[in-house]
């Protein structure tokens, strides 16, 4: 045993290993994905970039079919994408054991919406485990299999972003020997035809009934014994955030929290006066208690549903009172964040934003598109909404008689392999009218920089197939298909006006590899200030490398030479050649 | 002991993640308790990053509260004030006095505030201002700012030099190891 800080996404990776798991499949999202890359750097295993989150979780049921213990990572906006195969792999249950790892992101650090896993658990019937730092992350991944093996079930073991990315120590153990079991042969139990299904489906009530039972005596879940008139039942982080605030405080933790232990829970809420349940996001274990009845003192009521629960906001909660402490220092102008100096965004969304074009915009950094000085972009769903919303845009505009509005679709590499293939599909058969720009990093760029089938790599940086997005547009039958440089302002502006006034679909992609991940670094520039005129047509270029200096009544513009990453899109804006390189 | 609270807050790309990483490896190889946070995804790109890490006996929390700060270690001024309410009554801050702009001045539309060392200083009593990226490019590698600031709190730290050393040689990766202890010893050697 060795002691190590490790991130629970780390610890989780490494929980995978000493569980003896052998296929790891994910599709990045933060804050899910550090557990494959960690993984991805392991012999023995087989852990891959999966093209989207319904393909890893079928992936994984698979190898458990195959006989090796199987998981799948993802964040919780994944979790809908992946909920088909979910749903189902409900009934069929598992032959080694299954584990769909979900990462919620209460805040929003980097998310479109805050939803709660354990409501699908609960629709699925099936367990989830809720780790309260790194060190149970590590030790429930293995307690996970061993349920799934033990039920004949999937299981959810969800983690928020405070747990995927805090760290804390760690000790690890030795990794099991687990056997693999023989290739699934069983027609009734795995194929869902609706004669299986229906026996299937007892089964599910069944094995709900038993975890049930198991859940009462199950060490996941934890009476810690204290003093004082307010018990609380807590889970994830919130647990921590109550010890904190309340250390003395009895505490019931539960570790698995769906199904709920409910005679443990009645038992628990009766040895305490006032029961508190502290739980990010939903009220999902306060709601389960008020459905038996069990009177709930402080809830949702006391804790939001929006946003992170803080030690301060249950102390003050539960006290009734506000703690004393210091106001944030007022009038301080926002960071918000912004493409990179150098990132190939930058350029396409100046032309855009000159072009006043109507954006659907997608799921990436180029969603930061949406930000001043471009503010280009008029909707963003999910992954893959940009091209069929955009059709859907221009069949509505077009219904209503609007005319010289052509909606354009903003998506990336990664996204598009991801979910934006269908949308394509689906715009050139049914006759759609939008241009759609993809936005090719040669990466996937938000989550860090991971591979995907278009890079060329797998995920261990072995060499794969390389995916042509440019061919593959094409096979999908749209007839304008072209491919531009995102650094060339002009002829991007060219080629967008003409693709804008051809009727029908029309594809550009663009092509720049991500400075960040491929490391780009080029020559910065600098203002010659004999000749900057201080008109701020740079400015427009949105980097923050470039900075206007008032004299007088004008001033000039300056390039920070340690920011710069010689991109060359605000040179190409300059009205009097001012911005110049030393090459 | 108690809980010691760590903020070390900065612009994403200045290496805030790694400073944490050193003190929470420091703490861990002195036989403590620690947490540590950090964010991850978009907030990364450009923007305000902070990063906190608690060490003791026993931490629960891995989130440093308002008013529980014992230090503060900036990477840019407009950072540190954003987060000096966290402070606790006589909490130490030290800071990197080199402005970075937000993207509002960039494009024009916000002033970056003149008057960002006095307000620092109106709202701590323990105030420790310097300029960590000149130091950097003095030693040869501007990117060692992170190095340099953790030399120059290394004085306020419950942790002995000796295990700060040591998690510094197994976090920096080995080929950027010499100039980064460069850089480390640099900043302890700065009168800030």
């Amino acid at each position: 045993m060795t002691k190590a800080i490790l991130s629970g996404n780390e610890a989780i990776a490494r929980g995978f290993l000493e569980a003896g798991g052998k296929v790891a499949a994910a599709y990045p999202g933060t804050p899910s994905t550090e557990v494959l890359e960690v993984l991805s750097r392991e012999k023995g295993i087989h852990a891959e970039w999966s093209t989207n989150e319904k393909v890893a979780l079928e992936v994984a049921i698979g190898s458990s079919l195959a006989g090796v213990r199987s998981m799948a990572c993802m964040k919780h906006v994944g979790v809908n994408v992946a909920a088909d195969p979910l749903m189902t792999v409900a009934y069929t249950g598992v032959n080694a054991g299954l584990v769909l790892m979900a990462a919620d992101d209460p805040g929003m650090f980097s998310s479109q919406n805050e939803q709660d896993t354990r409501h699908y658990a609960r629709m699925a019937k099936i367990p989830c485990l809720e780790p309260v730092d790194s060190d149970e992350a590590r030790a429930y991944v293995r307690a996970a299999f061993e349920l799934s093996e033990s039920f004949d079930t999937p299981v959810i073991l969800r983690t928020t972003t405070r747990i995927s990315h805090c760290k804390s120590v760690v000790r690890t153990a030795e990794p099991a020997a687990v056997k693999d079991r023989d290739l699934a042969r069983d027609v009734p139990k795995y194929v869902m035809l609706p004669a299986n299904a229906k026996k299937r489906h007892l089964v599910v009530e069944e094995r709900l009934a038993k975890l049930r039972e198991y859940a009462e005596t199950a060490a996941f879940n934890e009476v810690r014994p204290g003093k004082g008139d307010v018990g609380f039942i807590a889970n994830g982080i919130a647990y921590q955030y109550v010890r904190e605030a309340f250390p003395d405080a009895p505490v019931l933790k539960l570790g698995m929290t769906y199904p709920i232990p409910e005679k443990k829970v009645r038992g628990f809420a009766a040895s305490v006066k006032k029961l508190a349940v502290v739980e990010e996001l939903d009220g999902f274990v306060e709601e389960l208690l008020k459905a038996m009845g069990v009177t709930v003192h402080f809830g949702k009521t006391a804790f939001p549903p929006c946003g992170e629960l803080t030690s301060r906001t249950i102390r003050e909660a539960v006290s009734g009172s506000a703690v004393a402490c210091k106001l944030p220092v007022g009038g301080l102008i926002v960071r918000p964040p912004t493409f990179c100096p150098g990132c190939s965004h930058r350029g396409l969304y100046t032309i855009i934003a000159k072009l006043k074009l109507y954006v659907s915009g997608d799921i990436g950094c180029y969603t930061l598109g949406a930000l001043p000085p471009f503010s280009s972009m008029h909707t963003c769903i999910c992954m893959g909404a940009s091209i069929s919303g955009a059709h859907g845009i221009s069949r509505g505009l077009a219904l209503r008689g609007v005319l010289g509005q052509k909606p354009v679709a903003v998506i990336g590499d990664s996204t598009f392999l991801h979910s934006g293939i269908t949308g394509l599909i689906d715009m050139v058969y049914n006759g759609g009218d939008a241009l759609v720009v993809i936005m090719n990093n040669d990466t996937t760029g938000m989550t860090g920089g991971q591979e995907h089938a278009g890079t060329g790599r797998t995920a261990s940086g072995a060499a794969a197939p390389k995916l042509d997005i440019g061919q593959l547009c094409q096979a999908i039958g749209a007839k304008r298909v072209r491919e531009i440089d995102a650094y060339n302002l002009k002829e991007l502006e060219q080629i967008m006006k003409e693709e804008l006034a051809a009727p029908g679909t029309a594809v550009l992609i663009s092509n720049q590899p991500c400075v960040l991940r491929y490391r780009v670094s080029k020559k910065p520039y600098r203002v010659v200030r004999e000749t900057c005129v201080g008109c701020k047509a740079c400015l427009k270029a949105g980097c923050i490398a470039l900075s206007f200096v008032p004299e007088g009544k004008k001033g000039h513009a300056e390039v920070d030479a340690l920011l710069c990453n010689g991109c060359g899109v605000c040179s190409q804006l300059c009205t009097t050649n001012s911005m110049v390189t030393d090459t | 002991m108690n809980a010691f609270n760590i903020l070390i807050a900065g612009v994403g790309g200045q290496g805030v993640l790694l400073t944490s990483k050193i003190i929470a490896e420091a703490a861990l190889l002195q036989g403590l308790d620690v947490k540590q946070s950090e964010v991850h995804g978009m907030a990364q790109r450009g923007g305000s990053v902070l990063s906190q890490v608690r060490f003791g006996d026993q931490v629960f929390s891995p989130i440093v509260a308002e008013g529980e700060a014992d230090l503060l270690i900036g990477f840019e001024p407009l950072e540190t004030a954003r987060y000096l309410h966290f402070l606790r009554e006589d909490g130490i801050v030290v800071y990197n006095t080199r402005p970075i702009g937000t993207i509002g001045v960039s494009i024009g539309k916000e002033a970056y505030p003149q008057d960002i060392h006095d307000t620092i200083k109106k709202h701590a009593s323990k105030v420790h201002p310097f300029d960590a990226t000149n130091v950097a490019v003095e030693v040869g590698e501007k990117r060692a700012v992170n190095l340099v600031l953790m030399g120059a709190v290394l004085r306020f730290l419950p942790l002995k030099e000796s295990v700060v050393d040591e998690a510094i040689t197994n976090s920096v990766p080995k080929k950027v190891l010499d100039i980064n202890r460069k850089a480390f010893l640099a900043g302890k050697a700065k009168n800030i």
